[in-house]
């Protein structure tokens, strides 16, 4: 029976248009329920884990969902900004350690993530170079940051405007690579992580330039009245941190009412976070407080509904598919009743035709289980970055 | 040898046409042009001398071998190692290259040869014929004269013992007629295969060391009646 194989094969072989036109149907007809229920699942289990990892986050008020995608995953559209006090007063409450986030600005598509030490260690980031930043200007890289920019330890990144219209905005600033990171297959694999104070450096909120008092500053003066010099706009700025210059970084107003995106709160056990959540309900003073995995699963709860309705039109679309390939497939069955004559006449037997014809639609199963199967482990390795793309959208 | 004896074969629908033949011998390495009108049951006999058609009653004996006690699948079996046979319409397989047409009775049952042997000798037949050049080529890459010459080499694949052709020149021009008629007296005669070839072309009669007028052996019956031949 070996020859009906041959002859199923080479039949397939020499319709190649027919055959590939069937193959992608039957494997669009697979891999399309099996693809949303992968995403869907993987996704989700990606999501909560991650979700599950960081107990609580402290936002300004406004949209959970938001805050959460922008804590965990630095890909949302921003959260309205909290001020840094609340990050004090909360680290100050001793219920908790605070982990500070900033995730407004950008390079190169990458987010900027300006926090603390400490987010390295409750992430359990491991260094796969380098070391962690030590100094305003320097920035620690995921790996899948090092890898699509070619970079790592001794390079720079450079901070890319909000706007390309933002010219008396956001100064763009080189941050120096101190560390790369260890891919750890989430969300801190893409960001580019510096102090939070850098983060205000770019925001503008601190900057370095010459010192006025000295005199090769001198003609960066404008005046000087009571001892406050005012500079005029020929004074350097510097657009780069380093240990030369960092003495010249100041800021400017109050610490306190500089930004934050978000805090991570890691209350040490259950009683010090409910006492938290409690303080938070009651006096929330424009800020919300919230556990990230029960704002996720109100949200998969939501998508694992719409994934049974579109499972449900792909299985009515699939029977459909179904009937139009057995209505082809006996039509083309009824055109080689002259060939299948042949055969008989020769000498094949009717088992020898069935397993010819059983050959041809073994091949092409197995053919498109086969691309369905290859195409459904893409989507399984891709779930995670395939999701945040459409929810950064 | 072979030998029909008291043969009664009728179509099974109702009504159906049959024949009966009483006896017919024709000696081995025998080559035979059956001639007769169109209904007279040339294309019949070939199907019976083939073990397609199975008489209800007689003997077709084929080198000692009586087709009528064999079933279905030994007379495939039979068929197919000692029955070469070409049709009128070629009918080569359209996604099969020109060597894989030839081998196709291997394809179907290759009774333990080695596939390597086989093609070397299907691209001998070939090579035979002129066409080994055109092994890898398809069936529609071929004039209708080459499409028959390929039909022939895979009837002789095998080296049957009996060459059956039902009209292997109906469709070819003059030219080609003579020589795929030559061809088939050519390769019967070095296999030793016994040909019958059925045609309506007087002019290659002359070919033939036997014309056999199919009307004098046997007796054409339709449904209830019969007509004598």
């Amino acid at each position: 029976m070996s020859g009906a194989l041959f002859l199923g094969w080479r039949y397939l072989v020499f319709h190649q248009l027919k055959t590939a036109i069937l193959v992608a149907s039957i494997t669009l007809m697979l891999f399309l329920p099996a693809a949303t229920r992968v995403l869907v699942n993987d996704s989700a289990a990606a999501l909560t884990s991650r979700a599950d990892q960081t107990p609580l986050v402290v936002g300004a008020s406004g949209s959970p969902l938001e805050l959460v995608l922008s804590s965990l995953y630095f890909h949302a559209e921003q959260p309205p900004e909290l001020p840094f006090a609340s990050f004090v007063e909360l680290r100050d409450t001793g219920w908790a350690e605070a982990i500070p986030l900033n995730t407004r600005f950008h390079s190169r598509g990458s987010p900027i993530v300006g926090t603390s030490l400490k987010y390295f260690s409750f992430r359990d980031l491991d260094l796969a170079q380098g070391r962690l930043m030590g100094m305003l200007g320097e920035c620690v890289i995921g790996a899948n940051v090092a890898a699509r920019e070619s970079v790592g330890v001794g390079d720079s990144l450079v901070s890319s405007p909000e706007t390309v219209f933002d010219i008396a905005g956001v100064y763009p600033l080189k941050m120096t690579i101190t560390g790369v990171l260890e891919s750890n297959g989430s969300a801190d694999d893409d960001a580019i992580f510096v102090d939070f104070k850098t983060s205000w450096v770019i925001q503008g909120l601190g900057h370095g330039h010459q010192d006025l008092a000295q005199p090769a500053a001198a003609a960066g003066v404008l005046n000087r009245k009571d001892g406050l010099v005012t500079a005029n706009a020929s004074v350097v700025q510097y657009a780069e941190i380093t240990p030369e210059n960092v003495a010249q970084f100041h800021f400017h107003g109050a610490t306190g009412d500089f930004p934050l995106s978000s805090v991570i709160v890691v209350p040490p056990d259950d009683k010090s976070g409910a006492l938290l959540r409690g303080r938070y309900q009651d006096n929330n003073q424009g800020m919300q407080m919230i556990v990230p995995s029960s704002v996720l699963n109100d949200l998969l709860d939501t998508v694992f509904t719409v994934q049974n309705y579109i499972i449900l039109g792909l299985a009515i679309l699939s029977l459909a598919t179904i009937a139009v390939i057995t209505l082809v497939f006996l039509l083309s069955q009824q055109l080689r009743k002259g060939e299948f004559h042949t055969l008989s006449r020769i000498g094949a037997s009717r088992a020898y035709v069935a397993t010819l014809i059983a050959s041809e639609i073994g091949f092409v199963f197995i053919g498109s289980l086969l691309l369905a199967t290859g195409l459904t482990f893409a989507v399984r390795q891709y779930a995670l970055q395939i999701l945040q793309s459409f929810l950064s959208l | 040898m072979i030998e029909l004896r008291d043969i009664d074969f009728r179509y099974p629908v109702i009504g159906g046409f049959g024949i009966h033949i009483p006896r017919l011998s024709i000696p081995a390495g025998e080559c035979v042009a059956v001639v007769g009108p169109s209904g007279s049951g040339k294309t019949t006999l070939l199907g019976l001398l083939a073990g397609i058609l199975a008489s209800a009653r007689g003997a077709t004996v084929i080198n000692d071998t009586d087709l009528a006690v064999l079933d279905d699948g030994q007379r495939r079996r039979f068929r197919i190692e000692h029955v070469g046979q070409v049709f009128q319409a070629f009918e080569l397989l359209h996604y099969l290259s020109v060597i894989e047409n030839v081998m196709l009775p291997h394809y179907i049952h290759a009774a333990g040869a080695d596939r390597k042997d086989v093609h070397q000798r299907a691209l001998q037949l070939l090579s035979d014929v002129g066409l080994g050049l055109k092994a890898g080529s398809r069936p529609g890459e071929l004039s209708q004269g080459e499409q028959q010459r390929v039909a022939v080499c895979r009837a002789m694949l095998n080296q049957p013992a009996l060459l059956l052709a039902d009209e292997p020149t109906g469709n070819l021009d003059q030219a080609n007629k003579q020589n795929v008629v030559d061809l088939l007296l050519d390769q019967a005669q070095r296999n030793h295969s016994t040909l019958l070839m059925v045609t309506h072309d007087q002019s290659l009669l002359g070919s033939f060391s036997t014309v056999l007028d199919i009307q004098s052996v046997l007796t054409v019956t339709t449904g209830q009646g019969a007509k004598a031949a």
